[in-house]
């Protein structure tokens, strides 16, 4: 029994942090509608610089200043970063935000390890606090007292904060409605910043209070990110009360959760949130939102088929790729099909975002599906290689039939945050259910059959399943599916009315989204002889999705180049730069903030400026630009 | 003079709304901009206050050029703007809500505080920590001229205050905006409703789909009523 009172007041403990750095991200959210993906950057920076700054100060006095000290400097560079990048994409669409902080996080991991060294850190004790308390027989650190205790105090605080203080009126105003709190005198840009310092400061404080607990190193930034965001929905996203319900929740269901079900306590968390989702799409403490903003300039270009002069260009350059064995070496190759294969992946990601409105922040799951699908084919039953790549996507089809399910109820950042969820759950499927994947050792040795095992007939290979697929997804956006697609798209009710289902059709795609995508993670097997639970990662996920914006949301195909641009570029980064990630997350940066409309978007600008005559719909385009 | 706008252009996106609006108030003045359903009044006030990107011409207040500024700084420069759709905080209590108005007092402008708007409109008194979100169409009206209030201004914006209220509470409202003006605060109202105006304004101007077509004083069109059926619905 006693055992059980521990285990839930350490659960207690746990939460305080958590609820820190939820509660920050909340608040942000709630004024500046942005999702910020770097809250786990900011987290790690604050453990980091309360580890250096409480090695430096001495005393009592020393490590508690030093705590503070990080999270007021965290909150600085917090101020920076609104100023300097935030305030230009505040008007962008929610997932440029999301990738442009996304970017910035891949920026801070290499940074810091640049800065601290690649090891884990063990930080100072707390002083004074460095025994337990004993409760019926059983041991319970006196730091996690200090915690359980400060959880609430902090939420109490807070509440006075938005309750009694004219800046907690303001941002309250703000939450619901920020343009009428400028009609009557008030800076928004002032608000804003302080907004942000605020949840930055309570992301860094949550690090920071950490590093008794915890060794700091230069992960923990996605591993408390993805806990954060099941927080925060199932709490209910700009709820402070709900942030911290949600984060005593979580941390009781993975306390108990390692107890009751050791393999699957990850799953465990998100099959809560999935129901609560499904249950209430705003969470427990939040309120339904109003229609989420358009994907970006979604409705302005008119998409046509290819005419046969540019059906015959595809085609040239098709044969023109088939011949690179002809003068390329095997190295060449290799990466030749990887970029074949990620196009794959980037169309079917891109057929789902641009042609169906549906951002996914987790289309890596139907990739990783149809990798370990293959893998376990051809491992447990032994089959031979084109029935594995026939059979293997059908668990990324099965998967996207039952996640879609669920995801198509919900629409923007829910959207694109319940697909994250279900990423990772069978990201921790793969890492955890160790007797049949291999968890971190992952599943080796599946190569593919004779005929292919060349370097060249694989890229061939890989090429005619790559042309096959991206033609028969285009195929499909402009078949009757696809227009009522992209009629619910840009007008759900409108289409809703003349008889479309509309979840229908977007679960539809979403289904075949994910089958193409579970094809690429198929071949992807067969690439490199190995699945590991990586296939399945956020990173993937967020690779897609720098694929097709890349390209441009906007054009049909945006995903082919975008693919094929970052693919090359990633792989020459990593091979001739130990910081591929900071070079990397800068480009996702400038990006966003520079060429929002992607490089095939930019080139269909340029082209109707300065070519206006050059293509059929030029003056079109010509009208679209003078505006 | 205290408010004039001179060749005011507006568009949203491609479609050109407003066509060289002229318009001025001068000290202590309460002037009716009427017209009917769409004529372009609230995006005349929407121009002032900077809420339309896209737009040209002069604004000039108090002698201070505002048309380059940031709509937070023109409200603070003492412009005060009442939208048409209210725009309550419904999350919050009437005092919060007066308190996100609230601006320092300001030289030159009449002074409002909390009891004094609670004087005004004596219903807003009772209901001093019900939810915005809770308050009839009539109290919310109240609630978002006396958050504007808050903030002292020497001129203010109403936008169709009398829309949607019942004959009662629309007399409370005339009453209201003649102590405003007792106060020393200029107006500029949009109104469909003449018989509201006629209660309150010393000058009117007309507008029609986006133009002004006629000037006066309201005696001067209550004397032609031929102006008045061409431009008004009655
Ligand atoms: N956000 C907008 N985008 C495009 N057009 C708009 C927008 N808002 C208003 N309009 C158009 O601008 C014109 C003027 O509208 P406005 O709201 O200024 O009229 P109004 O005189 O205030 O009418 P009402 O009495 O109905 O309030 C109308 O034709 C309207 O359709
Ligand atoms: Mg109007």
């Amino acid at each position: 029994m006693s055992f059980y009172v521990v285990q839930f007041l350490s659960g207690l403990a746990s939460a305080a942090s958590l609820f820190l750095v939820a509660s920050g991200l909340s608040i942000i959210f709630g004024v500046t509608r942005i999702v910020n993906f770097a809250h786990g950057a900011f987290y790690m920076v604050g453990a980091y610089l309360a580890y250096t700054l409480t090695e430096q100060l001495a005393g009592t006095f020393g490590f508690w200043a030093g705590i503070v000290l990080a999270a007021l400097a965290v909150a600085a560079i917090g101020v920076v970063v609104e100023m300097v990048l935030l305030r230009r994409i505040y008007r962008s669409p929610e997932l440029f935000q999301l990738l442009a902080t996304f970017g910035l996080t891949l920026m801070v991991e290499d940074l810091v390890v640049l800065i601290w060294g690649p090891d884990d850190l063990l930080g100072r004790r707390a002083p004074g606090m460095r025994g337990a308390i004993d409760i019926f027989g059983q041991n319970l650190p006196t730091y996690d007292v200090f915690l359980i205790v400060l959880g609430p105090l902090v939420l109490g605080l807070l509440w006075l904060l938005f309750r009694r203080t004219r800046w907690g009126i303001l941002v309250r105003a703000a939450t619901q409605d920020r343009d009428t709190v400028a009609a009557l005198g008030v800076n928004q840009k002032w608000l804003f910043t302080s907004v942000f310092a605020l949840g930055v400061f309570l992301a860094a404080l949550g690090g920071a209070l950490q590093i008794p607990r915890d060794a700091v190193n230069h992960t923990m930034d996605l591993r408390i990110i993805v806990d954060v965001f099941v927080v925060v929905v199932i709490g209910g996203l700009g709820s402070i009360t709900g942030a911290f319900v949600a984060a005593v929740l979580v941390s009781e269901l993975n306390a108990f959760g390692i107890l009751v079900f050791p393999k699957i306590s990850i799953v465990l968390i998100f099959l809560v949130m999935a129901v609560v989702l499904v249950v209430r799409p705003w969470g427990l403490f939040g309120k339904p939102e109003a229609p989420a903003r358009q994907m970006p300039g979604l409705t302005v270009r008119p998409w046509r088929p290819l005419s046969v002069n540019e059906r015959l260009a595809f085609l040239v350059l098709l044969i023109a790729a088939a011949a690179l064995p002809l003068f390329a070496g095997n190295y060449v190759l290799t990466i030749g099909a990887e970029i074949a294969i990620f196009a794959i992946f980037a169309a079917s990601l891109h057929f789902m975002m641009a042609v169906g409105g549906l951002a996914s922040f987790g289309h890596a799951a139907y990739f990783g599906l149809g990798s370990y699908g293959v893998a376990m084919l051809a491992k447990f039953a032994g089959l031979p290689m084109v029935a594995c790549l026939l059979l293997g996507p059908l668990m990324g089809l099965i998967g996207a039939v039952v996640f879609g399910w669920f995801c198509v109820r919900l629409s923007g950042v829910y959207f694109a945050m319940l697909t994250l969820a279900f990423a990772q759950i069978v990201w921790s499927i793969a890492f955890q259910w160790v007797e049949v994947t291999g968890g971190d050792n992952g599943m080796l040795g599946i190569w593919p059959d004779a005929w292919v095992a060349t370097p060249a007939t694989f890229y061939w290979l890989s090429l005619t399943v790559a042309a096959l697929a991206v033609g028969g997804l285009r195929w499909l956006t402009f078949s009757p599916f696809g227009y009522a697609l992209r009629a619910m798209r840009d007008s759900p009710l409108r289409s809703e009315s003349v008889g479309i289902d509309g979840k229908r059709v977007q679960w539809a795609a979403f289904v075949v989204a994910g089958t193409v995508a579970a094809l690429a993670g198929a071949m992807f097997v067969y690439l490199k002889g190995s699945v590991f639970p990586d296939n399945a990662g956020i990173a993937l996920s967020v690779d897609a999705l720098v694929m097709v914006l890349l390209g441009g949301v906007e054009t049909v195909s945006g995903a082919l180049v975008g693919a094929i641009v970052y693919k090359a570029l990633a792989i020459w980064l990593v091979s001739y730069t130990e910081l591929s990630k900071l070079v990397l997350g800068a480009i996702i940066v400038v990006m966003v903030v520079a060429f929002p409309k992607g490089l095939v978007g930019m080139w269909e600008v340029l082209q109707a400026r300065y070519w206006p005559g050059a293509t059929a719909s030029g003056k079109a385009r010509r009208a679209e630009v003078a505006e | 003079m205290k408010l004039s706008v001179n060749a005011l252009n507006s568009f949203y996106g491609p479609a050109h709304i407003l066509f060289d609006v002229e318009l001025d108030v001068a000290e202590g003045e309460v002037v009716a901009l009427l017209g009917r359903n769409g004529a372009g009044k609230s995006t005349t006030f929407r121009s002032i206050v900077g809420l339309v990107a896209q737009r040209s011409g002069r604004i000039v207040f108090e002698g201070r050029d505002v048309t380059r500024e940031p709509t937070h700084a023109i409200v603070r420069a003492g412009l005060g703007y009442v939208p048409e759709d209210r725009r309550i905080f419904t999350d919050l209590t009437v005092e919060e809500n007066l308190e996100v108005g609230r601006q320092p007092p300001r030289a030159g402008a009449p002074q409002w505080t909390r009891d004094k708007l609670f004087t005004l409109f004596p219903n807003l008194g009772e209901m001093r920590s019900r939810l915005g979100g809770r308050m009839s169409g009539g109290e919310q009206q109240m609630l978002t001229i006396a958050r504007t209030l808050m903030g002292n201004p020497s001129l203010v914006l109403l936008d169709e205050p009398s829309e949607g209220l019942s004959p009662k509470i629309v007399e409370q409202m005339a009453h209201a905006i003649l102590t405003m003006k007792k106060e020393g605060v200029s107006i500029l109202v949009s109104e469909q409703n003449l018989h509201f105006a006629r209660l309150i304004s010393d000058r009117v101007s007309i507008i029609e789909r986006g133009r002004i077509c006629y000037r006066g004083t309201m005696e001067e069109l209550e004397a032609r009523p031929d102006i008045r059926d061409a431009h008004l619905a009655v």
